[in-house]
């Protein structure tokens, strides 16, 4: 399972001088088990300071988030980060990375291994996992972040703009291969991003956050089947509107 | 990139200014100076090494050193890694400790040698203590530069892969991420350490050691073992140095070749 439900969500930060900054605004938001869910927005938005209070890295001025009814409090194996910028431990090897998170978990060393071996062969590097990250370009370092964080099975897989650094063919070999992992793991997915292109080509629903203060601007439902083609005359359609939405600054709903 | 072809050049150089330096010496030595008690020739030397080692006071000289040197460096790396870590790790312990360290740093090592004595007694303790003193800052600042650089994304992904301890943090990911800055400030610590050692000798803690003999061939007016003890003391220095950096950078340090030339 991996029901996700946000309600109220608020944060604010405290400058030294002037007035409390809102990054979010009361968000609420639902997110099925299984479903592939893209939170898109203008960058300063609030979309990176949601996800970490759903990861539990941060605290919530005030709101909740319930992971299977569960409130969350602070970080849990039951969700898994990929992070934006290059966050692999570069004096461990792709295998070790992997099996980081199972080592704290006190599992044999056997046990670390069979089961980093099979989240290596899921992202394709079965020929890396002795190799060290600055080893690896860009593309192969995400997809071992990607086997990181799925190694410890959790049910919601958060991912902050994980391909953002990436250029574009290997950004979109990577959407491809997220998707077939996450048909293949089942796995909810929350995944931030400022690209109409990549919302449109991964997710169920894309939720657009207005700019500051972050609030949910609307839902947008993708019907479209996978695998879907950026060429195709609906798939346009859509992007077209939700970039109409963002630059009318949500004022057409 | 540097060929394989240039390096080798690159060595032959090295080697053709050591063996340039040695004829400067020589030509200094026996042609303008021509008195070995104001500069010994390097055949001079020679044989006074070799006169040395025959006595087989040479090893007992190098043996008595490296005890005092492995006292105070083991000390100090006992004593400074922990307090290093605590201050990279916690700002309350910092903000604590800091004015304590940052007022004792600038004391040179050898002032502290009256203590030393009155501590220690004349016992190889008390130049461990000297040596000890030179070692500690730099390990202690390096080992908390490196915690205060270890960067925020690495300790936010260790926590949601479940190290959430302080205890476990450090030991996972904090540590081995300030490992290179560690290393680096050990390698500072074995050289002023290593430099403290002629002083900490120098006020009899012993018969031997390498320090000790230097000064007592002074006192005989043999500048030609003064020499020979001169050269030990780099060269032996030299080799802590290498050693150290090759078992680190084979050992440790593997991931990080290829990320700095």
């Amino acid at each position: 399972m991996g029901r996700l439900v946000i309600r109220d969500l608020t944060q604010s930060f405290k400058k030294d001088s002037g007035p409390e900054l809102v990054a979010l605004d009361h968000i609420s938001l639902d997110v099925d088990d299984k479903e592939f869910v893209c939170i898109l927005g203008p960058s300063g938005c609030g979309k990176t300071t949601l996800l970490r209070l759903i990861a539990g890295l941060d605290t919530a001025r005030s709101g909740s988030v319930k992971l299977d009814g569960e409130e969350m409090r602070g970080p849990s194996p039951k969700i898994g980060l990929v992070f934006q910028e290059y966050s692999l431990f570069p004096w461990r090897n792709v295998m070790d990375n992997i099996a980081f998170g199972l080592e704290m978990q006190k599992k044999p060393r056997a046990e670390r291994y069979r089961i980093a071996e099979q989240y290596l062969k899921l992202v394709g590097l079965t020929q890396f996992a002795t190799s060290y990250p600055s080893e690896l370009s860009g593309g192969m370092r995400q997809r071992v972040a990607v086997a990181r964080a799925l190694a410890l099975d959790p049910v919601l897989l958060l991912m902050d703009e994980p391909f953002g650094a990436l250029d574009a063919q290997t950004r979109n070999m990577l959407q491809k291969e997220l998707l077939e992992i996450w048909e293949k793991t089942r796995k909810t997915i929350v995944f931030i991003t400022h690209s109409v292109d990549e919302a449109v080509y991964l997710a169920d629903r894309i939720i657009v956050l207005t700019p500051r203060p972050g609030r949910i601007c609307k839902i947008v439902s993708i019907d479209l089947p996978r695998p879907r083609n950026r060429t195709n005359v609906e798939f346009a359609q859509v992007r077209r509107d939700i970039l109409d939405l963002i630059s009318s600054n949500c004022s057409v709903q | 990139m540097r060929t394989s072809e240039e390096k080798k050049n690159n060595r032959w150089l090295g080697v053709s200014a050591l063996l340039l330096a040695l004829i400067i010496w020589e030509i200094a030595a026996a042609v303008i100076v021509r008195n070995s008690f104001i500069l010994p020739s390097p055949p001079d030397v020679l044989i006074a090494f070799i006169d040395l080692l025959e006595k087989g006071r040479l090893l007992l000289d190098f043996e008595v050193s490296m005890v005092h040197f492995v006292i105070g460096l083991g000390a100090a790396l006992v004593v400074g890694i922990p307090i290093g870590i605590a201050m990279g790790w916690s700002h309350r312990f910092d903000a604590f400790l800091d004015p304590v360290v940052e007022i004792l740093r600038p004391i040179p090592p050898l002032a502290w040698i009256p203590f030393a004595i009155i501590w220690f007694g004349l016992t190889a303790y008390s130049a461990g203590f000297v040596i000890f003193i030179g070692a500690i800052f730099p390990i202690i600042i390096n080992t908390y530069s490196g915690f205060r650089g270890v960067p925020r994304i690495f300790v936010e992904a260790g926590r949601m892969l479940g190290c959430t301890k302080s205890r476990d943090l450090i030991r996972h990911v904090a540590f081995p991420a300030a490992l290179p800055s560690i290393a680096a400030g050990i390698r500072i610590a074995t050289g002023v350490g290593w430099m403290c050692l002629v002083a900490a000798e120098l006020f009899g803690v012993s018969n031997n050691g390498l320090g000790m003999a230097l000064w007592f061939y002074y006192d005989l007016h043999q500048m030609d073992c003064v020499v020979v003890y001169m050269l030990l003391l780099g060269i032996i220095g030299l080799a802590f140095d290498m050693i150290f950096r090759y078992y680190m950078d084979r050992h440790f340090l593997k991931w990080q070749t290829g990320e700095v030339a």
